[in-house]
């Protein structure tokens, strides 16, 4: 199992381009109607799952609302994969079945893609109960928005995690709005890292646009709940740069707000801690770059020439032995 | 044979679960150190301890969803309700989560999960307490749902649902948890196919078709029609889903009248379901409309003279038969 510690920052980089390039990828998809439904874009929030799977091992349980593109690409889940699925082709994640909002890939420890919100923080509870029912040490890694967090399921999921004391990190990807609702008119908290006081689990805040510090904070998090198994809740700033979904204008916002977010963007930080270190050239960014950029094209032209899923086998994924109703 | 009740056979079947399969936990409330609303699961905290038999905070939404994550990393939960009345409280769970993930993962992750809890109208509950669920859920692909009236059927279903590798939904029935009936000696490995109706009464007149809580009901109205010479066929459905469409139609094919008395309300209920069946496929064996005994479409009352009006019962069902028959 790959330790923490073992990640290359360099290749760190390189993953954050690769969300952050496929994601213009499937912007661009959307508007040439080659994927339907809606999608949701990650473009802004590239360090927060990136700094999170830097801080696990690769069978830590990781799952996640809607907005979950990133996360399987961070899991490993190939871009190839990934795009096919937004095209709803059978070399999908998902086999074409689940679409934007539901991408899974078992293998890689991916558990959704989960598009009600708050309604996947009782599956991450569960998860978490079998690792400890097991006597594992694995850590499940629960990633949710900021709309999440007044949703019952929500205040279910917790206490219930509280009192078992499950090995959960509760990630609250803060991006400062649910849809078009700002934090400011949708949560009476003055901050959200306070709901998890509720609960009596231990919460921080943390800078989600740089990735060493969102690495660093749930990297120490994780180890002492390796040690002893107990929850966790960590806010973690961030910002989209795109709408609430590929429909939304965004127009609740200022351009001054989206411009301000975007100078502290992750990827130019990391970049510059990077080149200032020595540890990247000019050079080596740009081949990191154009690399990323191919493979989000490649996977378009993959998702293009797979085969649709068969309409034979409609009915081949309702019940895991095939019944018929 | 022995005769045991319908609560000690679920009891019997939730312990030899427990036994066989370590992946098996029960969890809901007041299972534990209360032993059950309904003592279901009497003994079972002392028998396999906190770790498997587990007391949840009032929180359906919660502990649903916790089993359903459970199942997708392999565990089998076997998650109580203390009546399907509280279901809704975790609908989003029992019908978005647990029966849609098999699909949505493209076959990736199946949820093998049962959810377990008393179902349909009671004694004087009132409308909160007092649904009947089985059409609501019946109408979500990807559940599978059984309805046993007997405690033979209880044990033996129960089994089969901890065992199969979707979600299952065990509606037992509220007010039949102290009735008897035979049940194998214990030892002997009792597991009952999901999807199998059963003759509880064979008769020629009439196919009357009922499950959970209007099985005694018809096998009592049975009797008085017996009397006025009129044989009823008792075909009790035992699983909703998947519906044993060839016991229905074996039966219609013999008696070529049909009344079906369910537990639910009357609209897009289990009935209207089965009714439709019968006449899409085998019309022509039908000699006289089909009818439906149900409760009123109406919240359940809870004065109990208006509670019975709004209840299926063995004079509805009787007069309903004299219909058909034309008696």
């Amino acid at each position: 199992m790959q330790r923490p510690e073992q990640r290359d920052e360099v290749e760190m980089l390189a993953l954050m381009l690769l969300i952050r390039r496929f994601e213009e990828r499937a912007s661009q998809q959307y508007q040439a109607q080659k994927i339907g439904g809606f999608c949701h874009l990650y473009i802004g929030q590239e360090a927060v799952v990136t700094g999170a799977v830097a801080a696990v091992r690769d069978d830590d349980y990781i799952i996640t609302a809607y907005r979950d593109h990133a996360h399987a690409l961070a899991r490993g889940t190939s871009a190839d994969a990934c795009m096919a699925e937004l095209f709803g082709k059978e070399t999908g994640c998902s086999r074409g079945l689940g679409g934007s909002m539901h991408f899974f890939d078992k293998k890689n420890h991916m558990y959704g893609g989960h598009a009600i919100v708050g309604a996947h923080v009782p599956l991450a509870a569960g998860m978490a109960f079998a690792s400890k029912y097991r006597g594992e040490d694995r850590v499940t890694l629960c990633f949710f928005g900021d709309g999440a967090i007044n949703q019952g399921a929500f205040h279910e999921a917790l206490n219930l995690i509280a009192l078992y004391k499950l090995p959960v990190v509760l990630i609250c990807e803060n991006n400062l709005f649910a849809m078009g609702t700002s934090v400011k008119r949708s949560t009476s908290l003055k901050q959200i890292v306070d709901r998890a006081e509720g609960y009596d689990i231990p919460g921080e805040i943390v800078d989600g646009m740089n990735f060493r510090e969102v690495r660093d904070k749930l990297a120490e998090i994780v180890d002492s709940i390796r040690k002893d198994p107990h929850p966790a809740f960590v806010e973690i700033r961030t910002y989209r740069y795109r709408g609430h979904s590929m429909s939304d204008p965004a127009s609740y916002r200022t351009k001054e707000e989206l411009e301000k977010y975007r100078l502290d963007d992750p990827i130019t930080r990391l970049r510059a801690q990077l080149t200032r270190e020595g540890k990247l050239t000019n050079e080596r960014f740009d081949q990191i770059d154009k690399k990323a950029k191919e493979t989000a094209l490649a996977a378009v032209k993959f998702a293009e020439k797979s085969p649709e899923p068969p309409l034979g086998k409609l009915y081949d994924y309702t019940y895991a032995d095939g019944t018929e109703p | 044979m022995r005769e045991i009740t319908y609560r000690q056979a679920l009891n019997e079947a939730l312990a030899e679960e427990l036994e066989r399969d370590p992946n098996v936990f029960l969890m809901g409330e007041e299972v534990a150190e209360y032993h059950g609303a309904y003592k279901v699961s009497q003994g079972l905290l002392e028998r396999f301890g906190p770790k498997r038999i587990i007391d949840t905070p009032i929180s359906e939404n919660g502990f649903a969803g916790l089993g359903v994550g459970a199942a997708m990393v392999g565990l089998r939960p076997i998650i109580e309700f203390m009546t399907f009345s509280f279901s809704f409280v975790a609908f989003d769970q029992v019908v978005n989560n647990a029966p849609n993930m098999f699909t949505m993962s493209g076959g990736q992750f199946n949820i093998p999960i049962t959810f377990r809890g008393p179902n349909g109208p009671a004694h004087q509950l009132g409308a909160t307490h007092s649904h009947a669920t089985e059409p609501l859920y019946a109408n979500v692909p990807g559940l599978k749902i059984c309805t046993p009236a007997t405690p033979r059927d209880a044990k033996g279903l129960l089994k089969t649902a901890v065992r199969d590798n979707n979600p299952v939904l065990v509606l037992e029935a509220e007010l039949l948890y102290s009735s008897k009936g035979i049940v194998e000696p214990l030892g002997e490995e009792l597991l009952i196919p999901l999807g199998q109706a059963e003759v509880k009464r064979e008769g020629s007149d009439v196919s009357i078709i009922c499950y959970s809580q209007t099985v005694p009901l018809a096998l009592a109205a049975a009797v008085q029609l017996e009397e006025e010479n009129i044989s009823s066929e008792i075909v009790d459905l035992r699983s909703i889903k998947p519906l044993d469409e060839k016991a229905i139609f074996d039966s219609v094919a013999k008696t070529h009248r049909v009344v079906i008395v369910e537990q639910d309300r009357p609209f897009c209920g289990v009935g209207a379901e089965v009714c439709y069946r019968i006449q899409k496929d085998i019309f022509d064996e039908l000699d006289a409309p089909i009818i439906r005994v149900s409760q009123e479409d109406v919240p359940t009352a809870y004065n109990e003279r208006l509670e019975k009006a709004v209840l299926p019962s063995a004079d509805k069902l009787i007069a309903a038969v004299k219909k058909v028959c034309y008696a």
